[in-house]
């Protein structure tokens, strides 16, 4: 359905691109101006197109990805109950990646392109996802940090201009603040436990914290894509606003917890009104995001060996409803 | 390029929150046949007991306006203001009408 | 332990031990809804099997809860059946064991919803309908593998003849069986024998697999005799309770 509307669309948007592109883009631009929601087979900027295809592929890369340094521990989790939820979440991750997925492909792209251009390693994801998780307290960081820095970027993405995308976003958001409770309960058990599981619960925070503010990205002055992408409305704040929020929200929580932000410059400004924080190590960042962290290549490799070792799976299927399909027609 | 992934067809889904309601589109997925599709529906939809029933229909199957169009398809129903209730005065004596 | 706590702890940890082989699948399944599917099925299974745990606890009568249950008994206090601590292998494998099972799971729920124990007879009657479920996702699938490829069929075939041998203890009787028969609290596994056969054979010949010939070893699991293999799972299961006695999580 929306391939073939992308087809037409093609060939409108030639013929309309020799006659009035600039009246086309206008129009757009008052649309997206006006809040309206931009659907799948609407007319849209080519530019605007492929912004979209990469950052709803990233996201959804992300979110499988995200799937295996959390999964790591569903078979050691230390109790049933911790089991039972962290099953769940992983579930519920799986499931944003295919909501993602599926709105990615309403811009006339298909889920095996994606899912082929990840296994390749050319398609980027969120970084944080190439750390290891060595503790159980990783998971417990994991959900309060990572999904706390996620919400934060989603919950403005639900009034993203293109509408199959920000629906998303809204079921997505729905979901997500469970995560991010289970991760502060399991930190809040760890911080007035033991002595063994409070110095664990530290260590964890020591390694998720400057990862975490690194998920929002550079500073908008460094990065190409921010300007426009606010004009589209597909960003609708800028990284640095989201990080300090995130900075500002989070720290009492750590406060709360008795555990300490791993950054000696931070400090409460009474007359901002803001924390102060450290300067990032953006090379960490850069390697990471090269491939060079310490789990990019396991993590892609995992998911090749699932992708690989699942083929004869998938074409049996194909198979069966294929042979299916030619009962079906022989009977009729 | 791995041909089978591409061989699993798009469904679009559509759920009935509660009894009462009508199936509303909630988005697509893969699967390579009717109950394949029901299952995954399911599983990727209805886990927070979002649902009652399943609408799987394949996103081939599925006939759109245009949006090309829609100035000729939805335009001359604006100007016909006498289809709607509000459009009539009715004396306030005058009761239940 | 009374004979009753003992055959609801059989049942418990069959659930406990095969969802914590689903939940290695997480994240490796052949495709995305394949994971949640799977993912599904364990979170069902672990439900059943807490509260399977607890009512056993509660049975047993020495204040053991599901966690101290399920975190602190060595491979020969675990009373699940073999079938279901084997390694999940591929997706094949793993489908068919599920199989396998599922067709006397829901047999065996069916049957317990008219238990004398009340608790029991509630889990079986909710556990029936996911049970149920169950079935229905690895029977299609256990069809489209079998009836797919000539190499999907040639590997389930294999995971057919493999796993058949396991299948005998779930239809064995014994003291435990017969006590909780008797008592009207359970039932008795060679009662689910034929109508199992009568499941599974409708979807084998769905799937175009042949029904491997009856094997004459004798598998004890379920009397805390094992394979190998429970020794690994359990290790990874409890290391990290283990090495902090009584910490809450």
């Amino acid at each position: 359905m929306y391939t073939q509307g992308l087809d037409s669309l093609g060939k409108d948007c030639l013929r309309d691109e020799a006659r009035d592109s600039a009246g086309l883009e206008s129009r757009f631009q008052a649309r997206v101006d006006a809040e309206e929601k931009i659907e799948a087979k609407d007319w849209m900027p080519e530019a605007y197109r492929r912004t979209l295809v990469r950052q709803i592929s990233q996201h959804a890369h992300s979110e499988i990805v995200g799937m295996l340094p959390e999964g790591n521990w569903i078979t050691r989790a230390p109790s049933l109950k911790r089991k039972a939820i962290l099953i769940a979440k992983v579930q519920d991750e799986g499931g944003h990646g295919a909501y993602l997925y599926s709105a990615a492909e309403t811009l006339g792209v298909s889920r095996a392109e994606l899912v082929d251009q990840l296994l390749a390693g050319k398609a980027k994801y969120s970084s944080i996802f190439n750390y290891p998780t060595p503790t159980w307290a990783d998971v417990g960081a994991i959900g309060w940090l990572v999904d706390g820095a996620a919400i934060m970027n989603q919950i403005p993405l639900c009034r993203c201009s293109y509408g199959p995308y920000a629906r998303a976003m809204v079921r997505i958001c729905k979901e997500e603040s469970f995560h991010q409770r289970q991760g502060y309960e399991i930190m809040l058990r760890l911080s007035r436990g033991s002595e063994a599981q409070r110095a664990m619960a530290q260590a964890a925070l020591d390694r998720w914290w400057w990862p975490s503010l690194m998920m929002f990205g550079p500073s908008d002055s460094e990065s190409k894509h921010s300007a426009q992408s606010m004009r589209w409305k597909i960003k609708r704040f800028s990284n640095d606003e989201l990080r300090q929020k995130f900075v500002d929200t989070t720290v009492p929580q750590a406060d709360y917890l008795g555990l300490k932000v791993p950054d000696p410059e931070l400090a409460w400004d009474e007359a901002l009104q803001h924390y102060r924080f450290g300067a990032i190590d953006w090379r960490e960042f850069e390697q990471v995001l090269a491939g060079e962290g310490p789990c990019n290549r396991e993590r892609i490799e995992a998911r090749r060996k699932a992708h690989d070792d699942g083929r004869w799976v998938r074409e049996a299927a194909s198979a069966w409803a294929d042979k299916q399909a030619g009962a079906a027609t022989r009977a009729a | 390029m791995d041909e089978s992934r591409n061989d699993w067809p798009l469904y679009e889904i559509f759920i009935r929150a509660k009894s009462g309601l009508d199936h509303k589109h909630v988005g697509s997925l893969h699967a390579t046949d009717a109950r394949m599709a029901l299952e995954h529906a399911r599983d990727l939809y209805t886990r927070r007991q979002e649902g009652v029933s399943i609408w799987a229909v394949r996103s081939a199957d599925i006939v759109a306006s245009d949006p090309g169009e829609s100035d000729a398809f939805f335009e001359p129903a604006r100007d016909k203001i006498y289809r709607h209730p509000t459009f009539y005065e009715i004396p306030d004596e005058v009761k239940t009408l | 332990m009374t004979l009753q706590a003992r055959y609801v702890l059989r049942l418990a940890d069959t659930n406990l031990v095969l969802a914590q082989r689903l939940g290695e699948w997480v994240g490796h399944a052949p495709a995305l809804e394949e994971d949640l599917g799977l993912a599904n099925v364990a979170l069902d299974l672990l439900g059943q099997a807490r509260l399977l745990l607890a009512h056993a606890g509660e049975l047993e009568g020495k204040g053991r809860g599901e966690d101290q249950l399920a975190y602190l008994r060595e491979e020969s206090e675990y009373f699940n059946l073999t079938l279901v601590e084997q390694p999940n292998g591929d997706f094949g494998d793993t489908i068919t064991r599920q199989f396998l099972f599922d067709a006397w799971q829901l047999g065996l729920y069916e049957a317990l919803a008219g238990s004398k124990d009340a608790m029991l007879a509630a889990i079986a009657a909710k556990g029936a309908r996911e049970a149920a479920y169950h079935l229905r996702y690895s029977g299609g699938w256990l069809v489209r593998l079998g009836d797919g490829t000539a190499e999907s069929h040639a590997r389930v075939a294999n995971s057919l003849a493999q796993l058949w041998p396991f299948t005998n203890e779930l239809f064995h009787d014994d003291g435990v069986d017969r006590a909780a028969a008797d008592s009207g609290v359970g039932v008795l596994p060679s009662s689910l024998a034929a109508p199992w056969s009568a499941r599974v054979d409708e979807v084998l010949g769905r799937a175009t697999l042949a029904r491997p010939a009856p094997s004459g070893f004798g598998w004890y699991g379920k009397q805390g005799r094992h394979s190998e293999h429970l020794g690994y799972l359990l290790a990874e299961m409890q290391s990290l309770h283990r090495a902090h006695p009584g910490a809450t999580w």
